[in-house]
């Protein structure tokens, strides 16, 4: 426990969330939105924002991968699972969301032959296991997991696996963080920076943020000091009249990123015109697609895939909860028909969505909340 | 699937320069330490693991920390590690 403890101090948090307050410029608000889901789960599992001051409010991000799949690739990719001779094969998160008509549980249940694995690699491993049988990974992630998805593409066609091919679902999160930008509906003060994938991509790329839009980035560690002390660079920026880009998160994310990484996506994949992000409508070169030099690893090559739109059920309102425009819990269904054992929408589906996060953390706050309202 | 999960290297695989075995929650698995590139990475050695490949290098408070932060989140965590314990990447 001694190393945990130095990242959980309950005296440096209070003096941390002093010297937050005391940055904090008299009838100023801020708002600062967390890209990532893993920096959700923190908030709310710990209190964070219990003891932020009023004035700073943050806001959940798009970063999810699971959550932003929209309903029409998963009946796609039900559709090619559906054939005799696949083995569809998929990261666990993936199962239970609903597509338009059924999960990968569904499917499943129905006949399809659809396998849970860890690693992209797994799934290789079935494939050169089944000579006679197609194997499809079904591809998701953000930067986080589209190196993984490269090097086992590399491998296969190393290796000359003909048998084995991506549905590639990868997206890019920095056209997600623009488009909110670009959006109308929510004013932002500053970002708490994505830290696994800047662990890939590095920090520069986030330079427009600043740059054009004049907004400070801290890429951000996962503890609770971690964010709170990326609160407090993020303040310290505005009162300083700066907007940076900066890196609190040093343990583990360099500079430049993982180049390995970077190059092995570069050589498999490269950017699509434009993909459909749930909630968040149509991104301009926002998701990966398979270079032609592995076409025969392309799912959407090798199937006749429908390419399925499917609009996101009325009720649910995930796409405003994945553009920060409301909480969780302001959403109409939140923990009455939309629940973590039956979900609607893709938020409550993976345990890094917003609303899963705020299900399982939250209840008290959202029960203070719904008081200090009615009060 | 985005947690990336501290593990502990124990032995690097006498065939092929990208695989190594890992140790993580006393679970031992081969991780694919490509990404890191060959030489990088020594018994002994703290790695964050994500869907079978080894992405960062970290020191072992990192490590500690990190599993300590994963444990709080119970069934997220619990599932993860379930799945990498039925992973076979050699």
């Amino acid at each position: 426990m001694r190393f945990v403890d130095e990242y959980r101090d309950a005296d440096q948090a209070r003096a941390l969330a002093a010297q937050i307050t005391a940055l904090c410029e008299p009838g100023r608000r801020y708002q600062f939105m967390e890209v990532c889901g893993g920096h959700t789960h923190t908030i709310y599992k710990h209190g964070l924002e219990d003891h932020l001051p009023e004035a700073v409010t943050l806001v959940h991000g798009p970063g999810c991968p699971v959550c932003v799949i929209p309903m029409g690739r998963v009946d796609d990719a039900i559709a090619i699972a559906r054939h005799p001779d696949v083995i569809m094969t998929s990261f666990g998160d993936m199962m239970r969301v609903p597509g338009g008509a059924g999960s990968f549980f569904d499917a499943k249940a129905e006949g399809a032959d659809i396998r849970m694995v860890y690693s992209p690699l797994d799934a290789l491993k079935i494939a050169r296991r089944n000579p006679d049988r197609r194997v499809v990974f079904m591809a998701i992630g953000f930067e986080t997991t589209a190196p993984s998805t490269a090097m086992t593409v590399l491998r296969a066609a190393a290796e000359g696996i003909e048998n084995f091919s991506v549905f590639c679902n990868h997206v890019t999160i920095l056209p997600a963080i623009k488009a909110i930008l670009d959006s109308p509906d929510l004013r932002l003060d500053g970002f708490l920076g994505p830290g696994h994938v800047s662990t890939v991509i590095g920090c520069r790329p986030y330079e427009f943020i600043p740059g054009r839009y004049g907004k400070p980035l801290v890429c951000a560690g996962f503890e609770p000091l971690d964010i709170l002390q990326s609160v407090h660079m993020l303040l310290r920026q505005l009162a300083d009249g700066r907007a940076e880009v900066e890196n609190q998160y040093t343990r583990v994310v360099p500079w430049d990123g993982n180049q390995r990484a970077l190059e092995a996506i570069g050589e498999v994949m490269e950017l699509r015109p434009y993909f459909e992000w749930r909630g968040l409508g149509f991104i301009s070169q926002s998701a990966l697609r398979v270079r032609d030099a592995y076409a025969v690893h392309d799912a959407e090559r090798v199937f006749d895939v429908p390419g399925v739109r499917v609009a996101d059920p009325k009720a649910c309102q995930c796409g405003e909860v994945l553009k920060g425009v409301i909480k969780p819990w302001e959403c109409k269904v939140f923990g009455t028909a939309c629940t973590p054992e039956t979900p609607i929408g893709t938020c409550m589906v993976s345990s890094e969505g917003a609303c899963a996060a705020y299900y399982n953390y939250g209840r008290f706050t959202r029960d203070r909340v719904k008081e200090a309202t009615r009060a | 699937m985005c947690l990336g999960i501290p593990g502990e290297i124990v032995e690097l695989s006498a065939d092929r320069d990208d695989l190594a075995m890992v140790e993580v929650a006393g679970v031992r698995r081969a991780v694919n330490t490509g990404l890191l590139g060959p030489g990088e990475v020594r018994p002994g050695d703290w790695v964050l693991v994500h869907v079978g490949f080894a992405m960062s290098k970290i020191d072992e408070a990192e490590a500690a920390a990190t599993l300590e932060l994963l444990r709080g989140l119970g069934s997220a965590y619990t599932d993860e590690l379930e799945a990498l314990a039925s992973s076979d990447i050699t």
